[in-house]
């Protein structure tokens, strides 16, 4: 099998935050994962793809501690803060719940602090909603500065832009890639589209119960055991560039453009600087 | 001129209200009703064998609470049976099992009443007993404070809470003891068979006047607490059954807050 490991891209700090060594999993009879291994260091973004019942979900749990793998390790340092987005969170219309009451499950915060994470994800102004008012986009957002209220050196998304817009999606992973910028934590998604987030990620590990292949998002994309999984699936869908003359927010409400430049790439949450 | 029963009365019935509106809250947020009910008809078992053994009542509530609570966790590791089921299973087969030993000890136990533990006894509360209930609605909301972060958090998500570091199984469990301690004492306000009304009723009737978790914990107590005057006050003047009295106040609250929510928008 061609090996498409290299290097981490990123320079400077090469500390391994989180790894998987040789993991397997196994609920009632079925493999979920075999021989799986993963490292994640500061400062990088490696993003896990795979089709549906590929072992995502379970992996990610996994590195949380939140299952138990039937073999293999799983190394966290000591110390390391974990940021957590889950998969699916769906908060029942019955608890009322503003903004503030969320972020402050995780801990106790003050309100200059629940602003300025709402700030690093451009939803400041939601602080007082009631969470089952949000939008998709506005929720998952939400959910991204509740992981950084503990000023993680991990984030762990597990996909993190499901329920939002297509438009939505590519601001959300740009923003996802200014936050590991400024804080230099490290992130592992996981996505089900390879092209989404390939401008925001440095790593690619293409699970299917085991690692097909892993590298850097465009050797991937180009990999045969990549093309053997999804290419199948992608044939017919080419991608969809084209010129706007609004933007959206994460409402989806249309939003005029500054200027005039036509602009391929939406920068949906521009309008929030 | 007001009777000291009637003071008693009252000072039990606010006394079950304080605690069984903040806990009610979590029972509704947690979709726990029937799992409340499950325990409350277990606790006539609880009752029943506490008394055999000559022991305060609580104490049988609350260990047959965690029998209950253990055998649901064993049921539920096999999954064919959704847990509806299960505590249905569970509720049905220890009410029964309670109405047999109570059946058994009655005969031994000159003036133990089986209509005062299904349907409550209120105006029968003596001053130990008020005493009792004073202490533990102390100390069960000094626990619900000390748990309302977590209880708060696992009620969101528990992967998430579990992420942070909360222990949710510990809280899980602390939480199910303080509902049977609910539970104990409330089965002399409105019995056995009437316990989950007081839990989800006010706090159903709070939830859309409520923006937040504390607001719906308030009203759901202060709901409880004018259910518990209106119940009393119509058993007291029309000689009605406390207990249900209080249960069908609670009730009409929640149908008026109902119609009126309609025009209201938190």
């Amino acid at each position: 099998m061609p090996s498409l490991q290299d290097k981490p891209l990123n320079t400077g700090n090469d500390e391994v935050l989180i790894s998987a060594g040789n993991l397997g999993y196994t609920i009632r009879g079925q493999q979920i994962l075999d021989a799986v291994s993963l490292q994640l260091h500061a400062n990088e973004i490696v993003t896990l793809i795979g089709p549906n019942g590929a072992g995502k979900t379970s992996l990610v749990r996994i590195l949380l501690g939140l299952e138990k793998a039937t073999s293999g390790k799983v190394y966290r340092k000591p110390g390391v803060r974990i940021g957590y987005v889950p998969q699916k969170l769906h908060i029942d219309p019955v608890l009322p719940l503003r903004v503030r009451d969320f972020l402050l499950t995780a801990g106790r915060f003050d309100t200059a602090r629940l602003n300025h994470v709402l700030e690093e994800v451009q939803m400041a102004h939601l602080l007082g909603s009631a969470v089952q008012t949000l939008s998709g986009g506005e929720f998952q957002r939400v959910l991204l500065a509740r992981a950084l209220l503990h000023k993680p050196d991990v984030l762990v998304l597990d996909e993190p832009a499901q329920g939002v817009d297509i438009i939505g999606q590519q601001a959300l992973y740009r923003t996802i890639k200014r936050i590991r910028d400024r804080r230099a934590c490290g992130v592992l998604m996981v996505s089900h589209d390879l092209h989404l987030v390939m401008a925001s990620t440095d790593q690619v590990v293409c699970l299917n119960t085991h690692i097909c292949c892993t590298g850097h998002p465009d050797d991937v994309s180009a990999h045969p055991e990549y093309l053997k999984i999804f290419g199948q699936a992608m044939e017919g869908i080419a991608p969809y560039s084209h010129h706007h003359d609004h933007s959206h927010d994460a409402r989806g409400n249309v939003v005029p453009l500054a200027g005039e430049q036509a602009v391929v790439e939406q920068e949906a949450d521009c309008h929030d600087r | 001129m007001i009777d000291s029963f009637i003071i008693n009365a009252l000072l039990a019935g606010i006394a079950l209200a304080l605690v069984a509106g903040p806990l009610g809250c979590v029972v509704v947020w947690r979709r726990m009703a029937y799992f409340g009910d499950t325990l409350a008809h277990s606790a006539l078992l609880g009752v029943a064998l506490a008394v055999s053994a000559e022991l305060v009542p609580i104490i049988g509530v609350v260990c047959i609470g965690v029998v209950l609570a253990a055998l649901l966790f064993w049921l539920e590791r096999r999954r064919e049976l959704s847990p509806d089921t299960l505590l249905g299973i569970l509720s049905h087969s220890a009410l029964a099992l309670g109405l047999i030993v109570f059946s058994l000890i009655q005969s031994r136990i000159p003036g133990i009443d089986l209509m005062a533990y299904l349907f409550g006894d209120i105006l029968a509360v003596n001053q130990a007993e008020i005493a009792w209930m004073l202490g533990g609605t102390v100390f069960i909301l000094l626990v619900f404070a000390w748990l309302w972060r977590p209880l708060i958090a696992i009620s969101v998500n528990e992967d998430l809470a579990r992420t942070d570091g909360v222990r949710v199984e510990l809280v899980r469990f602390v939480f199910m003891l303080l509902l049977a301690m609910v539970i104990a004492a409330a089965i002399k306000v409105v019995g056995i068979l009437l316990v989950t009304a007081l839990l989800i009723i006010p706090a159903a009737s709070a939830r859309a006047f409520s923006s937040t978790p504390v607001q719906m914990v308030v009203l759901s107590t202060l709901v409880a607490i004018t259910a518990v005057f209106i119940g009393l006050a119509a058993s007291f003047y029309q000689d009605l059954p406390a207990g249900p009295a209080i249960v069908v106040a609670a009730a009409t609250g929640f149908f008026i807050t109902r119609i009126s929510s309609a025009r209201y928008q938190p």
